[in-house]
């Protein structure tokens, strides 16, 4: 059974750690991580940039956002990953996928971290 | 982490916003650092014990206001309010808090609180040790050793700074937008000085110096966050970031500033790098151009090119024009001089510089540039002419050293 695990904390607290903090927090971790990778059970795992770094497409009038997608009526309902030359491909990635299926937003987020896992 | 070592960011996080709505609710800086204080060490006592709140900077503002009050109570033999213990399942209290104080107001909070730090009459110095005071909680110790000055120095210089806002007055209104605009701009300006304190400043990059460039970091974080849209907001960001990433590469070990051309590119932190460069792509896509933008944009340029001489030097050199333009500055010029030397060669450049001889006589990053341009060119009696100016000019050992091997190339035997 594949399942998406999603991560949630507080933005402000997880960015006012220091270095030490965030590399022991990432340390312990990466326990985790690697024992669960050597069985070929952790995929494609991965750290976002602040919401700050986000931006978010409104699909039914084209709209472009800054910030993180915050309206609380819809749900998540999937993601993808993208490797593109920057914002701008991005976004007419995201286009593409509206014409598609026009309902809802989408959110791009740069990646911090990224680990293709097992 | 340690046990209690969530706290610390709980309450690190949450102080801009609650000390700037207690600074509101109290309109008195002192005031609202006692209540803040007080709630901080109730916030000791009772996280540990029933968890963390919900909503850390609505707890802080709540606690704090009852503990300033309740101490006013006290003094006047009134009765007490209730402890925040009994209201520690603070599902409903909190909310009420939350409620009352909306996202404009949290917004307006924490821009006021980083406002007042930038009073004109402050010089930059006493802004940022304010800013790391009041805004970021800093402990005046470790201020002082980020400054290299003594404890009661920087306790005086605080006192002093405090009591010239006080007198100015702080304006309580919600501000309109052309006012919100300004204290924006102030305020960046002196994020952006509270940064280069830790980047530049005298001293090297200490430890307790480069944490003042996470500190600025931070705060213009915090800033975005309330105020997303701004262009010249994602720039200051971008342009810290992209700074800030080269740090690890511009010493060497023995302390000495390594130049951007002959740093280990590996040693950059591809994470800022990144995040630097999508707030830029966010920031173009408002076509306002401004010089946190432009210069982020030459930040960008270098993080981009993966050899120095991948630097794409004519686009530096048009980014370097328009800046020129935003804010003119003879310094400027100059810096698009060494650009317009990588791109076009050094003649263009020495054409380019010319008219600034008179005004930057004294500059010792002119005659060090002109030095160089004559060199590459050939002309070395003027280039030596110029070194020796520059060397005269120089402001720490480390500059006359640069330009000292510079004239022992000159007058090394020709192969």
């Amino acid at each position: 059974m594949l399942y998406a695990l999603l991560c949630y904390n507080n933005e402000a607290e997880v960015f006012s750690w220091t270095k030490e903090q965030d590399d022991a927090v990432m340390a312990k971790l990466n326990v985790v991580h690697e024992k669960w990778e050597k069985a070929g059970k952790l995929k494609p795992s991965l750290r976002l940039l602040p919401t700050s770094a986000a931006t978010t497409l409104r699909k039914k009038d084209d709209v472009v956002l800054d910030g993180p997608y915050a309206e609380t009526k819809e749900q998540l309902l999937g993601f993808y990953i993208i490797d593109v030359s920057g914002l701008e491909e991005g976004l007419a990635f995201a286009r593409e996928l509206t014409a598609a299926n026009p309902g809802g937003a989408y959110e791009l987020r740069p990646i911090m971290l990224y680990n293709p896992g097992a | 982490m340690s046990e209690l070592g969530w706290i610390e960011p709980a309450i690190n996080a949450a102080r801009p916003q609650a000390m700037g709505a207690l600074l509101r609710y109290f309109r008195d800086l002192d005031t609202a650092e006692e209540a803040f204080q007080d709630a901080c060490l109730r916030a000791l006592k009772n996280w540990p014990k029933n968890g963390p709140p919900r909503d850390p900077a609505a707890w802080l503002i709540m606690v704090g206001r009852n503990a300033a009050i309740d101490a006013v109570r006290k003094k006047s033999r009134l009765t007490s309010l209730p402890e925040e213990d009994q209201l520690s399942d603070l599902g409903d209290a909190e909310g009420a808090a939350v409620t009352a104080l909306d996202e404009g107001d949290y917004r307006d909070d924490v821009l006021r609180l980083m406002f007042i730090c930038c009073h004109p009459d402050l010089p930059s110095t006493q802004q940022i040790a304010l800013a790391l005071r009041i805004v970021s909680g800093l402990s005046v110790p470790r201020i002082a050793r980020a400054f290299l000055v003594g404890e009661s120095a920087m306790e005086q210089r605080i006192t002093r700074a405090k009591a010239k806002i006080a007198a100015a007055g702080v304006a309580f209104e919600t501000p309109g937008a052309v006012e919100r605009a300004e204290r924006l701009a102030a305020v960046a300006a002196m994020l952006y000085l509270v940064f280069n304190e830790g980047y530049t400043g005298p001293g090297g990059e200490t430890d307790a110096r480069g944490s003042l460039c996470d500190e600025a970091i931070r705060l213009t974080r915090i800033l975005l966050q309330l105020f997303p849209s701004e262009p010249e907001i994602m720039g200051l960001l971008a342009l810290m970031l992209l700074q800030h990433a080269r740090a690890a590469a511009r010493h060497d070990a023995a302390g000495e500033i390594v130049l951007l051309d002959e740093q280990d590119r590996r040693l950059w932190n591809r994470v800022m790098i990144a995040e630097g460069l999508a707030l830029i792509d966010k920031a173009i896509r408002h076509r306002t151009r401004g010089p946190y933008q432009i210069q982020a944009a030459i930040a960008a340029m270098h993080a981009r090119a993966e050899t120095p001489e991948d630097t794409d030097w004519a686009q530096i050199n048009l980014l370097y024009a328009a800046l020129e333009q935003e804010t003119p500055s003879p310094v400027i010029t100059l810096n698009r001089a060494v650009a317009v030397s990588k791109a076009y060669g050094a003649e263009a450049a020495l054409d380019l510089i010319a008219p600034l001889t008179e005004r930057l006589s004294a500059y010792f990053y002119f005659h060090g540039a002109r030095g160089n341009f004559l060199m590459q060119l050939g002309r070395n009696a003027e280039a030596r002419e110029a070194f020796n100016k520059a060397i005269a000019l120089a402001n720490t050992p480390a500059e006359a050293a640069h330009i000292r091997r510079h004239l022992d190339q000159l007058s090394a035997p020709k192969k």
